[in-house]
């Protein structure tokens, strides 16, 4: 792995000689009737910010998405690799691909190559078997289901504040408020989290997609 | 050229006839016809088998030579034809749910698995170096998402979903007495009497003697497990099939209401 190279030079940037990582924040919550994912859009080479405005919610199939952490490189690979997989899959079934299946593709994927690869992924969709559904994928290669995950960076600052606002049961607007929420405050505190807030609701009906922008962030701070 | 205007049509699977057939595979299918009867009927909560076993010798053992297997732990297969086929199709059938399982992290689809063993069927009938299979076979499952689902598969390597369907020596028989049930009010319990009960009427007692009835089910009355159905229900069934299908009369000849 060429991620860890020396950080000693100080005539050569950081960025000369880091791995692009999509740093994060990511996270995913199980609603009646679908899922909501966000994340946040920054990419980082060590301390150079390479892309600001970057979409770590990639679609999968028609209602299933991935949000990616870790490489950048890596995640990219994998996302590229499932999605062929769900496809051809999806045509020999004849019907459309459940989550449960993304997810062990996936995991297949993250546990082979788990000496080379850094990814965090977590997989979230609706199908029409169990409704909406998170599967986390974490460095390593497990798998599990869980009705709210984050994940990456910036994950680590949230723990507390998702501990005491989810509630099972809610409604998918309650998730968006509670995600968009959760992200902002990570953004704040993880130098490798930041730029726009990236949403996506999930359902029967397809996938809703937003952006919320710095000035449109909620704020918690009166700073 | 034995029986009839085959001519030299029929040495190899990889030759047609003058008029579009290949022979080889209609002979296996003969080879199914030769063998007793199978039938597999979906129900509104499962799938049941029936199988006429018979018994070759007196030195066998009783639930030996088994003609109903597990293919995963929600899927039955019952065989008709050469067994030997047939056992070495089933393994085929065990690898494909199982790779399945592997890849996808759950239970194969019927139809899916249906497809890829008939695709498998249907390669041995392309080649004049290898023989088709000379045995059918009826695929049966459940589970909670799709529900009972019943497939059959021949040597031609074409499958079909049903409701009901028999194969082997008294399809024909079986089939018509299938066609006179209404499966799909009926629930697994009042169907295994119905299935015991069509084993022993086409059951021919001049041509074969003695038989064993090989009964096997899978639903939610085996919470989606594919099994034997237990003794003592084979034995009511059996009490029934013999009551019913006999007009009335018990083995030893007399005539009971």
């Amino acid at each position: 792995r060429f991620g860890q190279l020396s950080s000693g030079s100080d005539m050569a940037p950081d960025w000369t000689m880091k791995e692009v990582s999509t740093g994060t924040t990511i996270m995913a919550v199980e609603y009646d009737g679908g899922v909501v994912i966000g994340a946040d859009s920054r990419t980082t080479t060590g301390a150079y910010i390479a892309n600001r405005v970057t979409d770590k919610l990639t679609p999968i199939h028609d209602r299933i998405f991935c949000c990616r952490s870790g490489s950048a490189a890596d995640t990219q690979a994998i996302a590229d690799v499932v999605t062929y997989q769900l496809g051809f899959h999806s045509i020999e079934l004849d019907e459309a691909p459940l989550v449960q299946t993304a997810a062990n593709l996936f995991k297949a994927s993250c546990y082979r190559y788990r000496e080379e690869l850094m990814a965090g992924i977590i997989v979230a969709g609706w199908d029409k078997r169990r409704g909406g559904q998170v599967y986390t994928v974490p460095v390593g290669g497990m798998l599990v289901r869980q009705p709210v995950s984050v994940g990456g960076s910036g994950s680590t600052y949230i723990y507390g504040y998702m501990d005491s606002n989810y509630k099972p049961n809610m409604t998918k607007d309650q998730c968006l408020r509670l995600v968009s929420g959760a992200l902002s405050l990570a953004m704040e505190r993880d130098g490798s989290s930041g730029g726009v807030v990236r949403l996506a609701a999930i359902s029967e009906t397809g996938v809703d997609r937003q952006v919320i922008l710095g000035n449109q962030l909620p704020k918690w701070s009166t700073a | 050229p034995p029986g009839g205007g085959s001519g030299t049509y029929d040495l190899s699977a990889s030759t047609f006839s003058p008029d579009g057939r290949v022979f080889q595979v209609e002979y296996a299918m003969k080879a199914v016809e030769n063998s007793s009867t199978a039938i597999g009927i979906r129900c509104k909560d499962g799938v049941v088998f029936g199988v006429e076993k018979l018994i070759l010798s007196k030195l066998y053992e009783q639930g030996s030579n088994k003609r109903i297997f597990n293919v995963d732990r929600h899927v039955g297969m019952a065989v008709a034809g050469l067994l030997a086929d047939a056992r070495s199709l089933s393994e085929v059938a065990r690898e494909e749910a199982s790779n399945f399982r592997s890849n996808y992290g759950h239970n194969i689809p019927l139809k899916y698995l249906s497809e890829r063993v008939a695709m498998y069927v249907h390669a041995y009938t392309l080649y004049s170096a290898v023989r088709p299979f000379g045995c059918s076979f009826i695929l049966g499952s459940y589970d909670q998402d799709d529900g009972p689902q019943l497939y059959m598969v021949d040597p031609s390597g074409i499958s079909f979903g049903y409701w009901g369907c028999a194969i082997g020596k008294a399809k024909q028989a079986a089939k018509t007495e299938i066609e006179k049930l209404q499966m799909k009010d009926m629930t697994c319990r009042e169907l295994v009497k119905e299935v015991a009960k069509i084993i022993y009427i086409v059951h021919d007692e001049v041509k074969d003697k003695a038989f064993e009835l090989e009964l096997s089910w899978v639903g939610e009355v085996t919470n989606g497990k594919h099994e034997l159905v237990p003794k003592d229900i084979r034995v009511e069934a059996e009490k029934y099939a013999k009551f019913i299908g006999c007009d009335g009369r018990t083995e030893d000849g007399y005539t009971t209401l």
